[in-house]
């Protein structure tokens, strides 16, 4: 039995890893084989670009080589995946092919910002690490002037940076006493401050508190020389834009007909791809009601791999995915909040407190033991 | 032009209008169809802040038609 798994971000090392755990045997009696395809031979923790920005980590201490974190049973094979048979169960590589009993979809998501006209020459985003690394260097230079942290489209990854990385930055300008030189503006697509409405709330009041703008029902068409033009015909000017720009899922997954946009058909539940029993996805790439997070990867991939080895077993598969997300959200460089919701609990929160913000200061490096399918 | 949103949580109905606004000719009816009921009130909300025009919104059996015509 042959388990393929494309993509190797925390989704799919987190799979092959619980796999192989839950695999032992019937990997050491040539039963069952974990293959890992990914393009990139490392894996970077997104969620340490919030910190990179404010130098507080640097890239070392937010990348790894895949083969330094995938359990020594697990395939490794740096390619890129161009097409998904699922009626021939293959996988057409750069340079190969492979069959698969059963396949693991876990390419995620990527940011488009080449969608909205304008925004490469003119914007900033710390959306991936290139990205980050720019907006640092601006960062570390700018003492006035208008700032405006721009949401371009939903559903993007970790529905709250932009929120954390609004707080950050107010706090770094003043710790800097530059703050009365700025203006900060938070920009986002619907009628509030986020998806969900009691977070909105919280929100709202503590931008509020700190003299921070926000625009809502704002949603960016194009970007000129310090303005932003939105699909309802209004012009918001800015010095630095923050943008969130917009994301799609890979490329891989429109080449091989599954959807328009990169989005896998998945049911909720099960995690299985529709129309297909031995197909899987999970992570950023699904199409599901949940947010786009390294923690809701996390919570699949322990259903996923429980219900995949019990299948290759001969067991029922009977673990289920009921939405489960946990998420951080830093309210300043010493405090932070957390949320967790699911499909039917809507998220609740606790005061902002220091202790929560040294959970998430100790999970930025405990993170590594994650993804090695440890904690 | 229909957008058939049924399935898809707030805001995915908002945003799957957005896109077909960002396309559509000056004067095109855009027809949303969505199953979550925030859209019967979002929507037209987005709608009136654009400067398009709301023609309808009515319920159907399971899910809401959200009729708008594109002014701009
Ligand atoms: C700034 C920032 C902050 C964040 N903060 C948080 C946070 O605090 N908490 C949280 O839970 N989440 C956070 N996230 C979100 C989290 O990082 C993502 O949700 C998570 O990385 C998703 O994992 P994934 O494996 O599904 O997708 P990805 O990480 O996107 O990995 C997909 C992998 O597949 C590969 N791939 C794609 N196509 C192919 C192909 N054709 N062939 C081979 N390989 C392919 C890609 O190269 C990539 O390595 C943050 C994200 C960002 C950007």
């Amino acid at each position: 039995m042959r388990v393929a798994i494309v993509g190797g971000g925390v989704a799919g090392i987190l799979t092959a890893n619980y796999l192989a755990m839950r695999l032992r045997e019937e990997i050491r009696d040539k039963k069952a084989e974990i293959l890992l395809i990914s393009e990139r031979d490392k894996l970077l923790y997104e969620p340490g670009l919030l910190y990179l920005i404010f130098n507080k980590l640097e890239e070392k201490d937010i990348t790894k080589e895949l083969k330094y974190l995938l359990d020594p049973s697990v395939k490794l094979i740096v390619d890129r995946a161009e097409k998904l048979d699922l009626e021939n169960r293959k996988i057409k590589t750069k340079s190969n092919e492979f069959d698969y009993d059963y396949l693991v979809i876990a390419t995620g998501s990527r940011i488009v910002p080449e969608e909205i006209p304008g925004l490469v020459q003119y914007g900033d985003w710390f959306y991936n690490l290139d990205g980050a690394k720019r907006l640092r260097e601006k960062l570390s230079r700018f003492k006035e002037g208008k700032v405006v942290v721009s949401v371009m489209g939903i559903p993007h990854k970790c529905p709250v940076a932009p929120i954390e990385v609004t707080f950050l930055l107010h706090e770094f300008f003043k710790i800097h006493n530059v703050r009365d030189n700025i203006e900060l503006v938070y920009t986002y697509p619907i009628n509030r401050v986020f998806t969900l409405g009691n977070v909105s709330e919280l929100v709202e009041k503590m931008f509020e508190e700190r003299n921070i703008e926000t625009r809502t029902f704002f949603n960016p068409v194009e970007v000129k020389e310090g303005k932003i033009i939105t699909l309802e015909g209004e012009e918001e000017s800015f010095d630095l834009l923050i943008a969130i720009p917009p994301h799609k899922g890979s490329q891989l997954i429109i080449d091989s007909g599954l959807s328009d946009d990169g989005w896998v058909p998945t049911d909720k539940f099960t995690l299985e791809v529709k129309g297909y029993d031995n197909v899987f996805a999970l992570g950023d790439t699904t199409d599901l009601p949940v947010s786009k997070a390294g923690s809701v990867a996390h919570f699949q991939a322990e259903v996923l791999a429980e219900n995949l080895s019990a299948e290759i077993k001969g067991l029922p598969p009977t673990a289920r995915y009921f939405g489960k997300a946990v998420c951080f959200i830093e309210t300043s460089f010493s405090e932070a909040t957390y949320i967790w919701f699911d499909y039917e609990t809507p998220p609740t929160f606790v005061k902002p407190n220091r202790f929560t913000h040294w959970m998430k200061i100790a999970y930025n490096r405990m993170f590594w033991l994650t993804a090695r399918g440890v904690l | 032009m229909i957008v058939d949103a049924r399935g898809s949580y707030c805001p995915g109905p908002l945003m799957e209008l957005m896109k077909a606004i960002k396309k559509a000719p000056v004067g095109e009816i855009i027809e949303v169809l969505s199953s979550d009921a925030s859209s019967a009130k979002d929507i037209p909300e987005w709608v009136k802040k654009a400067g398009h025009e709301l023609v309808e919104v009515k319920e159907e059996k399971g899910y809401w038609r959200i009729v708008v015509r594109k002014v701009k």
